[in-house]
């Protein structure tokens, strides 16, 4: 009985062939057959026109590229923002006692609030244009980093943290000089869980509070029934989430290389 | 004793509670065989496999829009965004679960003639078991995170349209309590999950 069957390359090609060609033949039947209307499935090709059409066709105030670059730009400043204030706080909860005591308990408790939830709030404080959105990416973000970096740097030999501190090293330098370098693969594993986090928060943000980038767009594309762009949307999401991921990847094995060495 | 949005506060966590429960526990069962299934069977693989990375970018929360043009403001289509959410992690933890179960025991088990029935239940499932349970927890996550948006985004009852209501009449009191409601909830879900896989694995106790 072949029950790990191996598949030769033949093979492999014809059933992943026979599954985009299903995919993509269903999706052209149901368009062809008027399941639904046109309105609200058109035919692949359609959608990948109109996706080129977006990227010099302004839509709802700006061209595709320029609602890229401005959820872009919201992505990247709420994930530096908890890169910078995650990482520091994780050394130190791994470094002091005290430390972890007093930020265990309000982490914890913040952390079951799903981000989208920080909307409103978002939307109050900081208003439609950068902050808002950039507290909810936050909200996403922080978490991942957070964990990753204590756990990284919780399981740091003590021997060396006891040479270093019997050399004279203070706690700055044994942030900065033990704990954080013996801990980058872990903080870096928790970047890429983050950035996938935040960035499908800020597209929840985008669909609620903003003035401008893809989520937006999609919403407005939503509210004329212009299906094609909402698809034209999930693509640019997609295909930009999936750049991030590769991007921290990258990044992810130079780290695992960094350890070896 | 006054409700606030369309309902009072039970009558507002039931209907999220509700709805997320049904809409997880419906596709994280279909997506659980389709990864098991993947993970036994190459051609099934390779055959799903270019459709699902096509789609697994695509997070959850952007599939709002569409449900919405699709299905309106009513139910269906928050059923529909939490089918996706949920879908995803369950069949990729659960085909990485039997994955991961070794060679050896796959190979012991086919020697010693194992039908086909059987070694799905006694070796491939049981071996999937603890993957399959992170991809659980994941979908469930997944799962509230995405009602909430779609709540938020449009809906007449639920959490999020509480959140969305108490932002347009600037009621920081309430936006909080809907904060407070919807942490709370998720954390009772997780709780009951856990306790579902402590009762599924007892040898991992």
């Amino acid at each position: 009985m072949a029950h790990h069957q191996r598949l030769n390359q033949g093979e492999f090609l014809l059933w992943t062939g026979l599954g985009i060609a299903s995919f993509v033949g269903f999706w052209y039947l149901s368009v062809l057959v008027g399941v639904v209307p046109r309105q609200f499935l058109p035919a692949p090709h359609e959608v990948l026109l109109r996706f080129i059409r977006l990227i010099n066709e302004p839509f709802s105030g700006y061209t595709l590229l320029v609602h890229v670059a401005s959820s872009f730009q919201r992505f990247l400043s709420g994930f530096l923002l908890a890169l910078v204030i995650g990482v520091p706080l994780g050394l130190l909860m791994a470094l002091s006692r005290y430390a972890n005591q007093i930020i265990t308990p309000f982490f914890e408790s913040i952390r079951f609030v799903a981000p989208i939830a920080w909307v409103p709030f978002a939307a109050l404080w900081f208003g439609t244009g950068i902050g808002g959105p950039v507290l909810v990416i936050f909200m996403g973000a922080f978490p991942p980093v957070l964990i990753n970096t204590y756990r990284g740097a919780i399981h740091v030999d003590k021997k060396y943290l006891e040479a270093a501190r019997m050399l004279g090293a203070g706690k700055l330098r044994l942030m900065t000089e033990v704990l954080f370098p013996a801990a980058i693969p872990s903080i870096i594993a928790g970047l890429r869980i983050s950035a996938g986090l935040g960035w499908q928060s800020l597209v929840g943000a985008e669909l609620i509070v903003a003035s401008s980038g893809v989520g937006y767009m999609m919403v407005k594309g939503q509210a004329s029934i212009q299906t094609d762009i909402v698809m034209s949307g999930m693509i640019a999401i997609g295909l930009i989430g999936l750049l991030i991921d590769i991007l921290l990847r990258q990044a992810e094995k130079f780290a695992v290389h960094y350890k070896e060495i | 004793m006054q409700g606030y949005g369309n309902g009072k506060l039970y009558q507002h966590v039931l209907q999220s509670l509700v709805l997320v429960t049904s809409g997880f526990l419906v596709s994280s069962s279909l997506g659980i065989l389709l990864g098991i299934l993947m993970g036994a069977n190459k051609k099934i693989e390779a055959f799903v496999n270019p459709i699902f990375l096509t789609l697994r970018p695509i997070p959850p929360l952007a599939w709002i829009p569409l449900a919405i043009v699709w299905l309106g403001l009513g139910n269906s289509a928050k059923v529909m965004v939490i089918y996706v959410a949920a879908f995803v992690p369950a069949v990729i933890n659960s085909f990485t679960g039997v994955r991961s179960i070794e060679v050896p025991q796959r190979e012991a088990a086919a020697m010693l003639g194992i039908s086909r029935f059987a070694y799905y239940r006694e070796v491939l499932i049981p071996g999937a078991l603890p993957l399959i349970f992170t991809g659980l927890r994941l979908s469930l996550q997944a799962s509230w995170t995405t009602l909430v948006a779609a709540e938020l985004v449009g809906a007449t009852l639920g959490l999020g349209s509480i959140l969305n209501q108490a932002a347009q009449d600037i009621n920081p009191a309430m936006i909080l309590v809907g904060m407070i409601s919807v942490a709370i909830a998720g954390w009772l879900m997780t709780q009951i999950l856990a306790k579902a896989e402590q009762h599924a694995m007892p040898w991992r106790a």
